[in-house]
């Protein structure tokens, strides 16, 4: 468009001129008699020849000249784009073989610098989306002045682009070819949205360029080469069989965070369609388990069948529904009441925010009318362990998913010694429970972490050496204030060098060193990450831009009362989940209901928390001695629940005031901190709470916190929990 | 008596039974029945049902999600003498539709109804039957809700 605006504007002062002159011969010559023309001073253009007869073949010489050069430069243009074209397809048809044999990544990354170097306009976009739409019929109309690009109208899903402007109209091009026009600018990178799938995929940008539109339509005849885009055609790949091109919910992760939401979006929307894009191979279930009830089980087969007896006795599968519930991909648009279908395998590499679809690692790209971004997070590694070589990593794992589970299952069996490095939720219970395993077999379980007990940076530095002494009695050896300098291997053993020098040996490490959250998404779709906690910054309602939500472990979002934070838990994940899928469903409600988060060390020590627990806060701890009643084991069989989480969701509106019943009296013993309640104060407002051996107490918990007051003595506070009752 | 330490930032309390015997001083903020913010139970204020409340499990969403909807809606608006007598077709309906997924809806009949919260709906043996067959994959709900309000024909 500005290219034939700058020509037009080279040839309007000719075309003044001449018309000028023009006009002023029609004058004289309809002025037969002597009547004095009159000298109206008609703009007179520097230009303009005031001669006489000579004036006329110098018209039209003028006039010639214009349009010959007029037409000269068109073709030129025009002749070019193609060959660039050309030269784009061929690029394309290459890589796209390339593209079937190594990384998907790479030929997304080459592609902006070679759009960048090609020229200002991204040439691949209205090429690639012009070769598709050969199958409309396109007139062509090689105008260079008409930026005619009639947007596709048959498309129901949101175009919310600006799609091109007026122009527009002055093209007659009946069943909408879709030719995109790109922004001059390197918005190359999210627009990069390779039109694979032709119908459903709206228009990208639009930016009007006369040879982007020229050279679409008068491209089409002359190379009708569908099959040279990546993914061609209408249906003519097994890609795009598989897949929706289209899908009303897209959620990206298949974790507790994502099915949450399935399950949230298809309570409110009334067939509702949703799909769970997901790169594990496993449909969507619960962690907790990996790391605790999965190793108490007596079952041999336990790593196939992934099924847990829980306390009271009640057997489940950590799968949140089994394989019936949902329904195929490739169902999923045909599905009269709709249904969640799960696509397993299968990674989101980029998201075109603008136009609302994502492209996976297979090249396929899905458009959606609202997105959930639940991506979860990678487990961080050791940079010492990292460096160390294969050998170390070998023998090293990263504990997260299911297969990490039955690795780690299968190289227990087989080893004496092994290692867990860190101190935190996961690590503890890990060594909890190999500690447990140690009991049978002569395995020997190590954990070490720089802090001076277990949960160091939780609990405070009291109970956090009450705990570290719990652990020892599950049979683990604790190493304390421990850094690793070095890891090495030597005769297929491994070898901790820490940095006090002390020497651990050891066969297999498990490293437990905190949650790496993903957000590999940002950069292409253009959303924020937070610097403070990592994580895609959302506002309270999760809402990170236009249409898309962020929610689970990679969803750093402002707590209306506690201020922006990001949580690593199993019930944050299903609350935020919850919430996310309500306002994508339109509920516009904030995170309001506060996610609690629960850990079992053991049999003899559980806890239950809610809000920020972070032992650098100042604490007030209310504590009574514990009977045999007060332990994890005996709170689910009284309330019948398996996993305490599901007892807190499953449980609503309960009176906050605990019931009573008899309590046995007790002893008074002053270190023992067999149960109570932990507040966690900031500003003199408590803004945590740990419930300690004290169970199904949370509504009381978490009214407090909401309320966010003031209490001068806390022990009036504590005495709402009852805690020498059950 | 409560004895109270100090470990640097950290209080610790030691109280007795007795200690705790005096009700608590401390002041809870009363409850908005209509915050629109809140988690809501089964019903909402407004009468409507609450097809997002953790408490149906996967009922309102899963393969029978719709047929569910329908019989559940059928019954709690019915104004029937005897309530849902009218909405046999639609829980017929819904049981068609939960023997077609036996995994996902086990056809137990011992199991006590866990949906209900509400103490004015009267369950129909057939909801009873219908929300007992709700996914044992989720855990049961607690049975202290249940003594507090489910109501069994």
């Amino acid at each position: 468009m500005l290219k034939c605006r700058n020509v037009w504007k080279k040839l309007a002062p000719l075309a003044r001129a001449s018309s000028t002159v023009c006009r002023q011969n029609v004058r004289r010559a309809g002025l037969p008699n002597g009547r004095i023309p009159a000298r109206v001073p008609v703009a007179h253009m520097s230009t303009g020849p005031t001669g006489g007869g000579g004036e006329n073949h110098l018209y039209v010489l003028l006039v010639g000249a214009a349009c010959l050069g007029g037409g000269i430069y068109a073709y030129q243009t025009i002749k070019g784009d193609q060959q660039r074209y050309q030269d784009r397809i061929n690029e394309i048809s290459s890589r796209s073989q390339k593209a079937a044999t190594e990384e998907p990544t790479t030929p997304i990354q080459s592609e902006p610098p070679a759009v960048k170097a090609s020229k200002t306009e991204a040439v691949p976009e209205p090429e690639t989306q012009a070769a598709p739409s050969p199958e409309e019929p396109s007139p062509p109309v090689p105008d260079v002045e008409l930026a005619a690009a009639p947007s596709e109208t048959a498309e129901p899903p949101p175009a919310d682009e600006p799609v091109v402007e007026a122009p527009q109209e002055e093209a007659a091009e009946p069943p909408a070819a879709r030719v995109v026009e790109e922004e001059p600018s390197p918005p190359s990178e999210p627009s990069p949205a390779e039109l694979t799938e032709p119908p459903p995929a709206p228009v990208v940008e639009s930016e009007p360029t006369a040879a982007a539109a020229a050279e679409s339509p008068s491209a089409e005849p002359p190379e009708p080469q569908p099959e040279v885009v990546a993914v061609s055609g209408v249906d003519s790949t097994p890609a795009s069989l598989k897949v929706p091109s289209h899908t009303p919910y897209l959620l990206i992760g298949g974790g507790t965070a994502s099915f949450a939401a399935a399950r949230s979006i298809r309570a409110r929307d009334p067939g509702a369609k949703v799909l769970i894009v997901t790169d594990e191979p496993d449909l969507p279930y619960m962690r907790p388990p990996l790391s605790k009830e999965l190793w108490f089980s007596d079952d041999p087969s336990v790593t196939e069948t992934l099924r847990f007896k829980q306390w009271n006795g009640k057997e489940r599968s950590i799968y949140f529904q089994p394989a019936s519930f949902y329904i195929n991909p490739e169902e999923l648009d045909s599905a009269e009441n709709g249904g969640v279908a799960v696509l397993t395998g299968k990674k989101v590499v980029q998201m075109d925010v603008r136009g609302n679809k994502v492209k996976l690692d297979d090249e396929t790209e899905i458009s959606y009318d609202k997105c959930l971004i639940a991506t979860g997070g990678v487990p961080r590694n050791l940079q010492v362990i990292e460096r160390a070589g294969e050998e170390v990593t070998q023998k090293t794992t990263l504990f997260r998913k299911i297969d990490d589970f039955k690795s780690l299952d299968k190289v227990t069996r087989n080893i004496k010694s092994i290692t867990i490095i860190g101190g935190g939720f996961l690590g503890s219970e890990l060594a909890c429970a190999l500690g447990r395993r140690s009991h049978e077999s002569d395995l020997e379980v190590i954990q070490m972490y720089p802090e001076k007990g277990n949960m160091g940076k939780v609990l405070p530095e009291y109970l956090s050496n009450w705990t570290t002494e719990k652990v020892k009695r599950e049979g683990v050896k604790v190493i304390t204030e421990a850094l690793v300098k070095s890891v090495t291997c030597k005769d297929d053993k491994l070898e901790i060098q820490l940095k006090d020098g002390r020497l651990v040996k050891t066969d297999h490490i498990v490293a437990a060193v905190g949650l790496e959250p993903n957000v590999d998404l940002a950069k292409s779709a253009g959303l924020e990450v937070d610097s403070d906690f990592g994580g895609y910054r959302v506002n309270a309602e999760l809402q990170a831009r236009s249409n898309i939500w962020v929610a689970g472990d990679a969803a750093c979002f402002y707590d209306i009362r506690l201020g922006r934070r990001r949580v690593e838990h199993h019930d944050h994940a299903v609350v935020s989940g919850r919430l996310a899928g309500e306002n994508m469903t339109g509920a516009n409600k904030p995170y309001w209901h506060q996610s609690m988060f629960w850990s079992d060390l053991g049999p003899d020590v559980g806890y239950e928390a809610i809000g920020i627990v972070d032992s650098s806060l100042p604490t007030v701890g209310v504590f009574a001695k514990a009977t045999a009643k007060d332990t994890p084991k005996a709170a689910t069989e009284q309330s019948g629940t398996g996993i305490r989480s599901e007892s807190e969701t499953e449980d609503t509106a309960t009176s906050p005031v605990a019931s009573s019943t008899p309590a046995p009296a007790m002893e008074q013993h002053k270190d023992d901190y067999g149960k109570g309640v932990i507040f966690y104060l900031r500003d003199k407002v408590v803004v945590g709470i740990i419930l300690w051996n004290v169970f199904n107490r949370m509504p009381i918990a978490r009214k407090i916190i909401k309320d966010g007051e003031e209490h001068a003595d806390l022990n009036e506070v504590a005495k709402l929990f009852n805690i020498h009752e059950d | 008596m409560s004895s109270i330490r100090e470990e640097g930032k950290d209080q610790i309390i030691f109280v007795t039974k007795e200690d705790h015997a005096t009700p608590s001083s401390a002041e809870l903020v009363e409850e908005d029945p209509n915050d629109p913010y809140e988690e809501r139970g089964l019903i909402l204020p407004s009468g409507e049902i609450n097809w997002n409340c953790p408490c149906l499990g996967g009922m309102a969403s899963g393969p029978c999600g719709t047929d569910f909807k329908d019989a559940f809606s059928c019954f709690h608006y019915s104004k029937e003498e005897v309530k849902g007598s009218e909405c046999l077709e639609q829980f017929r309906a819904m049981q068609e539709c939960m023997q077609r997924y036996p995994e996902l809806y086990p056809q137990e009949d011992d199991k006590v109804s866990e949906t209900d919260k509400t103490s004015q709906d009267s369950a129909s043996a057939e909801i009873s039957g219908a929300n007992s067959t709700s996914p044992t994959v989720q855990d049961s709900n607690t049975t202290q809700p249940n003594t507090e309000g489910s109501v069994e024909s």
